[in-house]
Parts: C-alpha cells; sequence; structure tokens
C-alpha cells in the first residue's frame, strides 16, 4: 500500500508550485504516523504485560512449589497445598471429548457447504452457523443446566452405561454434571468457529484443482476426496488446532455442567474440573495470599498453552490463506 | 461380464457420492441444531417473564419474587461504554497502521499476534486486570470491568478496520494525494470516511461479542445488586446476573435468569442483523 506519487502541480499557478516544494504539514504526516504505530504495538504490549502480569502475580506459587505444581494433584486450600493435576488433566479431557464430537461435525458441515450443498441453501446456513457462534457462553451454558443435563441424565447417559458401562469409561452413578456433558457443551462452543475456518480453508482450493479431477470423470464426492480434502489437509488441521486453543480456554458454560469437582477419574460420569472453571469459581474465594498466586499460576498455566496452540494454528492457517482472516469470520 | 462389473463400479460410485451428500447434511443439521435448539428454551422459559418490570425495577431480595434487571442492562452498556474508550481508538487507529504505513514484515508480526490474541481465553484478562487496577486500587470497579472488555475488542477491531480500510481503491488516496492533501488528512478524510461503514461493522460486532463476555467480569466488575453510583465501585452486568441467578437455587431467580438471557440474546442478534444489513449495502456499492 505504498502510495509514493509526488502531489500533481498545475504547472503555472505559482502557489500551488511553492506548496510542492514544501510538502504540508509534514509535522501532521509524522505525528499520524507514530500515533497508529502506538496504537498498533498495543497488541504487542499487551501480550508482554498478560506475561509479566501473570507471572508476578504467581512468583510466591511458583517459588513454594516449583515443577510440583503441575504433577501434584492435591488441591486443599485449607491446607496450603496446591497442585494443579485434576485441572490439567480435566481441561484435556473435556477438549479432547469437544473435538472427538466437534471436529467431524464440522468439517463435515464445512465440505457440504462449500461442495456439496445445493447453492440457494449455502448463505442461510453460514448465517445460522454464524449465530450459533455468537451466542454469549454463559446462555449455553445456562441451556445446558436447565436442558441439556437433564435430557443427558435420562437418555443417552444410561444407554451409553447400558452399552459401554464393562469400560471404566462410562461406569459409576450417573448425576449429569459431568465431564461429558462438560465436553458436550465445549463441541457447541466450539463447532462454529472449526465450521468457517475450514469453510474459508476449502475455498481457498484452487477451482482448477476440482475441474482436474472432473475431467477425469469423479463424482461430486470423489472430486470433494481427492482433490479438495486432501489439498486442504493442513489447513484443515490448523482449524482442528484453532477449535482446541477455543476448547481449552472456555470458561462459563464449562464452569455450570462440569460439576468442578478437583478429580482425576476413568470414568466420564463424573465430576471434573477445568483450568478456566477453577479461576472463575474460585477466585474471590481466594483468601489467603498464597491461594491467589495458585490461581494467578493457574492463569499462566492456561494463558502460555492457548498461546502456544494458537501459534501452532495460526503458523499451519498462515501457510493455507493469505490472511483473508479466516479466524475473523466467527468472531 | 466385463461391462456389467463396470456398471456395477459405476453405481456403487454414484451411490457414495449420494452417501457422502446425505452424511455432510446431516452434520450440517446436527450443527444448527444447538442454536435451534437454545432459542426455543430461551423462548419457552424466558418470554414470559420478561415485562416491564424486568426492564423497570432492581433485584428484590432473596426470597421475594418479582423484581427486574434495570440496574443490569444500564450496567452493561456502561461497561460497553467503557470498553469502547479503550478499544475503539486503539483498534482503529492500530488497524490504519497495518493497511496504510507498516512494511509487509511488521504487519506480518502484528497480524499475527492480534490473531493469537483473539485465541486467549476469556477468564485470562479478569485476572491479568484484576492484578492491574483491583489489587492496585483495591476494589472492584466498573473502571477494571470495562478495561477488561475493552483489551478484548482490542484485535477484534483492529484485524477488522484493516481488512475494510485494505478495500478502498488506490485511486481514492491517489486523488487525494495529487490534490496536494497531507498523507494524514487523506487517511482521515477519504479513507477512513470511505471505510467508515464497514469500520462501524467491526466496531459493533466486537460490542456484541464482548456484550455476552462474562469471565472477565466475575472478579473486576464483580456485579451490584443495587444501582452503581460511581464507576470507581462495583457495577452490574447483565451476562453476570444471568450467571449469578442461573447457578442459585431458586426457582424464581431461574426464571429471571431466562428473561435475562432471552433479552441479552435478543439484543446480540439485533446488533448482527444491523450488521447484515450494513455489509450486504456496501457489497452493493464498491467499498
Amino acid at each position: 500500500m505504498e502510495i509514493a506519487i509526488p502531489p500533481a502541480v498545475a504547472p503555472d499557478d505559482p502557489r500551488s508550485v511553492a506548496r510542492a516544494m514544501a510538502p504540508p504539514s509534514r509535522f501532521g504526516d509524522k505525528a499520524f504516523e507514530w500515533l497508529t504505530l502506538t496504537m498498533a504495538m498495543a497488541v504487542v504490549v499487551l501480550v508482554i504485560l498478560t506475561g509479566w502480569q501473570l507471572w508476578l502475580g504467581s512468583s510466591l506459587a511458583i517459588q513454594k512449589f516449583g515443577f510440583h505444581f503441575l504433577t501434584t494433584s492435591t488441591w486443599d486450600p485449607v491446607a496450603e497445598q496446591f497442585g494443579a493435576l485434576p485441572f490439567i488433566y480435566g481441561t484435556l479431557v473435556s477438549s479432547l471429548i469437544a473435538l472427538v464430537i466437534a471436529v467431524p461435525l464440522s468439517i463435515a458441515t464445512a465440505v457440504y457447504l462449500t461442495e456439496l450443498a445445493p447453492l440457494w441453501i449455502r448463505q442461510p446456513l453460514v448465517s445460522l452457523i454464524e449465530m450459533l457462534a455468537a451466542i454469549p457462553s454463559v446462555i449455553l451454558g445456562l441451556w445446558g443446566i436447565f436442558v441439556m443435563i437433564p435430557w443427558l441424565r435420562d437418555y443417552p447417559f444410561p444407554w451409553l452405561k447400558r452399552v459401554f458401562g464393562w469400560t471404566p469409561f462410562f461406569s459409576g452413578p450417573i448425576y449429569g454434571t459431568s465431564m461429558l456433558a462438560g465436553g458436550i457443551i465445549i463441541a457447541i462452543m466450539i463447532l462454529p468457529i472449526i465450521t468457517s475456518v475450514s469453510r474459508e480453508i476449502l475455498r481457498s482450493v484452487p477451482d482448477l484443482q476440482r475441474e482436474a479431477a472432473y475431467a477425469l470423470g469423479a463424482t461430486r464426492w470423489e472430486v470433494t476426496r481427492i482433490a479438495v480434502l486432501s489439498y486442504a489437509r493442513k489447513g484443515l488441521f490448523g482449524a482442528v488446532i484453532l477449535g482446541l486453543g477455543r476448547a481449552l480456554g472456555e470458561t462459563m458454560a464449562v464452569t455450570m455442567v462440569i460439576g468442578n469437582t478437583p478429580q482425576i477419574a476413568a470414568s466420564l460420569f463424573k465430576s471434573g474440573y477445568t483450568l478456566a472453571s477453577v479461576i472463575a469459581n474460585e477466585f474471590t474465594e481466594a483468601t489467603t495470599d498464597i491461594y491467589l498466586e495458585a490461581l494467578f499460576e493457574i492463569g499462566l498455566v492456561l494463558f502460555g498453552v492457548t498461546i502456544l496452540v494458537n501459534l501452532i494454528a495460526q503458523l499451519l492457517l498462515k501457510t493455507m490463506t493469505t490472511t483473508t482472516s479466516a479466524t475473523r469470520a466467527v468472531q | 461380464m466385463m461391462n456389467s462389473s463396470r456398471a456395477d463400479n459405476h453405481h456403487w460410485r454414484k451411490v457414495k457420492n449420494v452417501l457422502a451428500s446425505t452424511t455432510t447434511f446431516v452434520s450440517a443439521l446436527l450443527v444448527i441444531a444447538p442454536l435451534a435448539l437454545v432459542f426455543f428454551h430461551l423462548l419457552v422459559n424466558g418470554a414470559s417473564s420478561v415485562n416491564w418490570a424486568f426492564f423497570t425495577h432492581l433485584p428484590k431480595p432473596v426470597g421475594e419474587a418479582g423484581g427486574g434487571m434495570v440496574n443490569a442492562i444500564v450496567g452493561s452498556l456502561e461497561l460497553l461504554a467503557l470498553a469502547s474508550i479503550i478499544g475503539i481508538p486503539i483498534g482503529v487507529l492500530g488497524g490504519v497502521y497495518l493497511a496504510e504505513y507498516g512494511p509487509a514484515r511488521v504487519n506480518w508480526v502484528l497480524r499475527f499476534v492480534a490473531d493469537v490474541l483473539n485465541g486467549v481465553p476469556s477468564i485470562t484478562w479478569g485476572v491479568v486486570v484484576y492484578g492491574l487496577v483491583v489489587l492496585r486500587f483495591k476494589g472492584f470497579s466498573a473502571y477494571a470491568g470495562g478495561l477488561a472488555l475493552g483489551l478484548i475488542m482490542i484485535p477484534l477491531i483492529l484485524r477488522t478496520t484493516e481488512e475494510v480500510i485494505l478495500l478502498v481503491p488506490n485511486g481514492y488516496r491517489e486523488a487525494a494525494l495529487a490534490l496536494g492533501v497531507a498523507r494524514w488528512k487523506t487517511i482521515v478524510h477519504i479513507v477512513m470516511k470511505t471505510a467508515s461503514k464497514g469500520i462501524i461493522t467491526g466496531i459493533l460486532l466486537a460490542l456484541a461479542r464482548v456484550g455476552g463476555e462474562t469471565a472477565p467480569l466475575l472478579f473486576t466488575a464483580f456485579g451490584n445488586r443495587f444501582w452503581n453510583h460511581s464507576l470507581s465501585q462495583p457495577i452490574a452486568a447483565l451476562p453476570l446476573q444471568i450467571f449469578t441467578y442461573a447457578i442459585s437455587p431458586y426457582d424464581d431467580w431461574h426464571r429471571q435468569a431466562w428473561a435475562g438471557a432471552l433479552v441479552l440474546v435478543t439484543g446480540i442478534f439485533c446488533v448482527n442483523v444491523i450488521v447484515r444489513i450494513l455489509t450486504r449495502q456496501r457489497t452493493a456499492s464498491v467499498v
């Protein structure tokens, strides 16, 4: 966007010549450029400030617990023993459940939207998915508590227990609020972003790819499989990782349905707890300094992990699209 | 023999094609099913409680039925105004830098950082602002809540502003510069003005997004059952109130949580519809 065109001058008008000789308000130009640069730098400052503040807020806890913070599972504020393992476990398991549910659904939807659906249905469907993305987490949580949980408890959970009850994952009593419910609600939260980003990725596949496959006599699905999906593999992976980043940090909806018990249990019917939800629940209750510091440290872990995951996702996506801002489509 | 197997193969390929179309169609239905279900239940459970009292009364004390959420609705608007003061100037001007000034390599880094920031969980900003503001000034406040929401808005607005400014045809800039207009005036009066509809769209979307945020407000704005008389005091917000009521054990509060949720979702969807109308007109004209 460099524009280096000198001001045009009507040669017989001395005033305009003079103006051309001394370009108008160079100070204004410099000042404005610096102003906008400062504002743009805000994003970098924000990352550094956040990391620094979280580190500062948890320095005591880091000194006291060291690396054990991440590997021990006792969370006892009264005895001032803090280990984050149950939360790390809960975050990973609930996000994994969410990905298992959301990835096939959203990629299939993206394929349908870009390759297989009749043209007239595409735009309305895209709008609906954007609306789903616009539903606030807390409202999905409200729905989760009063509609989804009772339904899960009455129908799918007993069925899962009957069929898969012999495995440790679906054994034990059914309360409703559970790791599985948390995973399902996260899945609903990340469906729109994975779908939209995958759709952008598939749309960025050159038509030449498709035409080549059609020319060989492939059916629509074969074109999709051979020419489109294999071409877009890396970008789709990026979309999934981006969804993982959102899943790891999802807070309100999960907090409302996962049960909030710091335990490591094989059964998905048991309550869990995530990094984000322990902060949401216990931050204002943290009465001692070390308790607050431990929560800050959990924030630091969450921040570090999501930065890393998003970094990987963006790198994968940037190589695929030329920053048509696939990520923004859904925000 | 040869012929029939070829025909079989062809038949099988066609079946697979139909199967794939059906499966992906069902997936699409499953993806939008939660939207329909949430909306249905919001209407069923919330509509009857959205009444005049809801928009005009303060919450009643525990155990007393009735009351409304007027303080939370006004509080949310105040928080959005505070967030705008931080988020809009930084986001818009930052976006201007990316689109108009930044060298390619700097832009790549800044875009990258903004996109990564967009993925940071919103609760992180709550923790950070708690450390920066609440601990330092010894108390939850509307300022802290507004700041947390404003920080979330920055990368969102920055990216949309950049994109719409890049859509302004170069001829506009050249025409202004050719008339001897200073570059910054060209950008402010010609480029940003041309792109203003797009910039406003981006701002509205960012507001709709943070308007529903709860996590960053939990320990910054904190919530308040009464009117907020000073911005340095805790303030109520609609999403916070919904959360508090949803996890409470009282039926009347559950009823109000549904009503609040219906109001909040309606507000957010209205903004989205406005945005859609704005952008439709935008694609009709050039920018």
